[in-house]
């Protein structure tokens, strides 16, 4: 029952990593129709920022990290936006393999650069111990990435429903066509959600260094079960990433727990595919009266 | 010359230099790695037909590929085993032969699963995914999932599959012996003909009035449904076929290479098969094949090289490809040919088929 119980900070912290690379790839899937799979190497390129500062923030790395990483990230993103993605708005699947090439480049030049050996943070000291709450055991660097979800999640639902960007941003999701003839700027806030989106992979990198080595194939490891969530929840919605992701990350702990690593992930496909039978479009649909 | 008597020529050119000038020119290695290259062509065929004529990006080709070339190993190493246990097994501890392989010991059994055991788990994730009108990324999103999963499946299970390793080591194929140089001749010649009358099969697929349907699904798939056609249906079918054919590729591939492995069927290699296919030439069936010889040759020429160079050369190469030429090496050369004969004079050059996904932008979420 103990060891029951110490599967849910597991699956709840693995949950909110794959929330956080989720987030942007929903939006950038859902407003702009752009499958990215380098927003896995994002996510590498924050965890190396962790890894690089190390040597001049020390044990405190994965605080400094956080803002930095959040910006390198989004600094690549963005750049990738300009250079190559924006000429494939409307091409969806070519977007994907077009991505798929920038991911590979990457990933061999972080193997360059860094070395093909996977390389360790150190969490800082404040983060090594645990609390036990009803049998269960709590470390405080899984709690602390919990923390960090809640706020990232907070944040971009502030920045969604509240800031003026955050509006245009929805209706360019709703209507892009609408949105554009209404005087909203589409191309720029298309290049300022990617940067968003990017920025957010790189958070959960330094996220990911809290629980394990950081090696340049990282992303890959992540990117395939965060596109699940994107499927499940429903295309650019926020409650609905929440709940797929925590969701998906539990199923993942517990069918892991109940069988074993290999069946579990065949199990989690069997679900989703079972779920998509009831709601083919996710959890949440933007309704429109288009037809596709 | 028509255009017809062009594509026969053609046809028959291709043919003699791969059954005729090939075998006659390589040394016993090179064919055997062509009959690796003609392997993955086979499979690239496939998503020729799902991707280039259907629209169903499938990431997971792997998957079939795999369940293939397993099906083939199993009864191959059964043989070699003669009644005990194969090798792999005995090192992991497996005391009883599982029940799954069971089967496999009859070689009528298991080349029949070649080709149900994957066409049966397509047609079951086609009706799944297609009849609730998932589509578009989403299909190819969860495609490249199963590849996962499966690649995670087959390396957990260490007893059953031989995990990392995969099966390896046959000593009979058939009743010859995989080394020698008279065997890999006869496997690449049974390569080689299995891929021209697949190809021939694809393409005549593709002119019936099913792939003229094929194609309206891809381009228009909700004006089909409106004519009551079942898109739904004629997915589901193609992509069956498109995994059967995955199948034959694995299954030919165990003999010819001599191992599986679950590190040549993950989403790397499934989404490598596709980029063969892009690079080729995705709207052609011919461009599928070519892309993959092309594309598998010069990774081993390069790999030889420098191994990290292969890495940027293909993502570069691929970024080159989907950018200035997303109809690939076969759509570059048609529109050479089309702005030679402009030059020419000689005749007005059909107006050219506008490329069905280079739409212009407007209707974002697909």
């Amino acid at each position: 029952m103990e060891s029951l119980l110490n599967q849910v900070p597991i699956g709840l912290s693995i949950g909110a990593v794959l929330l956080l690379i989720a987030l942007g790839l929903t939006f950038t899937f859902g407003q702009m129709g752009v499958i990215n799979m380098a927003h896995g190497e994002f996510i590498m390129a924050g965890a190396y920022t962790a890894y690089m500062l190390q040597g001049w923030a020390g044990g405190q790395a994965v605080l400094v990290a956080l803002p930095v990483a959040f910006l390198i990230a989004g600094a690549l993103g963005w750049i990738l936006e300009r250079t190559a993605i924006r000429h494939f708005y409307g091409r969806p699947l070519d977007t994907l393999l077009l991505t798929w090439g920038v991911s590979l480049v990457l990933q061999q030049a972080a193997r360059d650069l860094f070395g093909a050996p996977n390389v360790q943070v150190d969490a800082p000291s404040w983060l090594t111990g645990r609390i036990e709450v009803a049998g269960a055991n709590l470390p405080y660097s899984r709690l602390f990435i919990l923390g960090l979800a809640i706020a990232c999640v907070v944040g971009i639902s502030v920045y969604m429903n509240r800031s003026r960007q955050g509006r245009r941003m929805r209706a360019v999701m709703q209507n892009r066509e609408l949105a554009a003839v209404s005087g909203v700027a589409t191309g720029r806030v298309d290049q300022f959600t990617f940067f968003l989106g990017s920025g957010l992979a790189g958070v959960a990198g330094v996220a990911l260094t809290l629980i394990g080595p950081v090696g340049p194939s990282l992303g890959t490891y992540y990117i395939v079960d965060a596109f699940l969530v994107v499927v499940a929840g429903g295309l650019g919605q926020l409650k609905g990433a929440v709940i797929a992701a925590l969701a998906l990350g539990m199923l993942n702990s517990f069918t892991e727990f109940w069988t074993d690593a290999s069946l579990a992930k065949v199990i989690v496909f069997a679900a989703i595919i079972a779920f998509l039978q009831f709601r083919p479009q996710g959890m949440f649909v933007l309704r429109s009266r288009a037809l596709t | 010359m028509s255009d017809r008597l062009r594509g026969y020529t053609l046809f028959a050119s291709i043919s003699l230099l791969i059954l005729v000038v090939a075998p006659l020119a390589l040394p016993a290695f090179r064919l055997d790695e062509l009959a690796k290259y003609l392997c993955f062509a086979i499979a690239a065929l496939g998503i020729g037909l799902a991707w280039g004529q259907g629209g169903m990006l499938t990431l997971g080709q792997g998957v079939f590929f795999g369940l293939g070339g397993y099906a083939m190993g199993m009864y191959l190493k059964l043989h070699d085993a003669g009644g005990d246990l194969p090798d792999f097994m005995v090192w992991s501890g497996v005391e009883k032969l599982p029940a799954l392989w069971g089967p496999f010991g009859n070689p009528v059994v298991a080349i029949g699963a070649v080709i149900v055991v994957p066409v049966a788990i397509a047609t079951l994730l086609g009706v799944l995914v297609f009849r609730q009108r998932v589509r578009g990324a989403y299909f190819a999103i969860l495609t490249q999932a199963l590849a996962a999963a499966f690649v995670i499946l087959l390396v957990g299970q260490q007893g059953l599959t031989g995990g990392t390793n995969g099966l390896t080591n046959f000593y009979d194929v058939f009743g010859r012996d995989p080394e020698a140089e008279s065997t890999q001749r006869g496997l690449y010649f049974v390569t080689a003909i299995v891929l021209g009358v697949l190809y021939l099969g694809a393409r005549q697929l593709v002119k019936s009035r099913f792939g003229r349907l094929l194609v309206a699904v891809r381009d228009g798939e909700d004006r089909v449904r409106f004519l009551g056609y079942n898109p739904a249906t004629v997915k589901t079918i193609t992509f069956a076929v498109s995994a059967g054919m995955a199948g034959i590729a694995g299954a030919l591939f165990v003999p010819v290479v001599g191992i599986i492995s679950p590190s040549l069927l993950g989403v790397v290699p499934s989404l490598e098969l596709v980029v063969a296919v892009a690079v080729g030439g995705r709207y052609a069936l011919a461009g599928a094949i070519l892309g993959a010889v092309a594309m598998n040759y010069a990774k081993t020429a390069f790999s030889e090289e420098w191994a990290g160079g292969w890495l940027y050369l293909q993502g570069a190469l691929f970024i080159l490809v989907m950018t200035l030429a997303p109809r690939g090496a076969v759509g570059v050369y048609q529109q050479a040919r089309d702005a030679l004969a402009r030059r020419r004079g000689d005749r007005p050059p059909p107006e050219p088929e506008p490329a069905p996904a280079v739409k212009t932008p407007k209707e974002v979420p697909a």
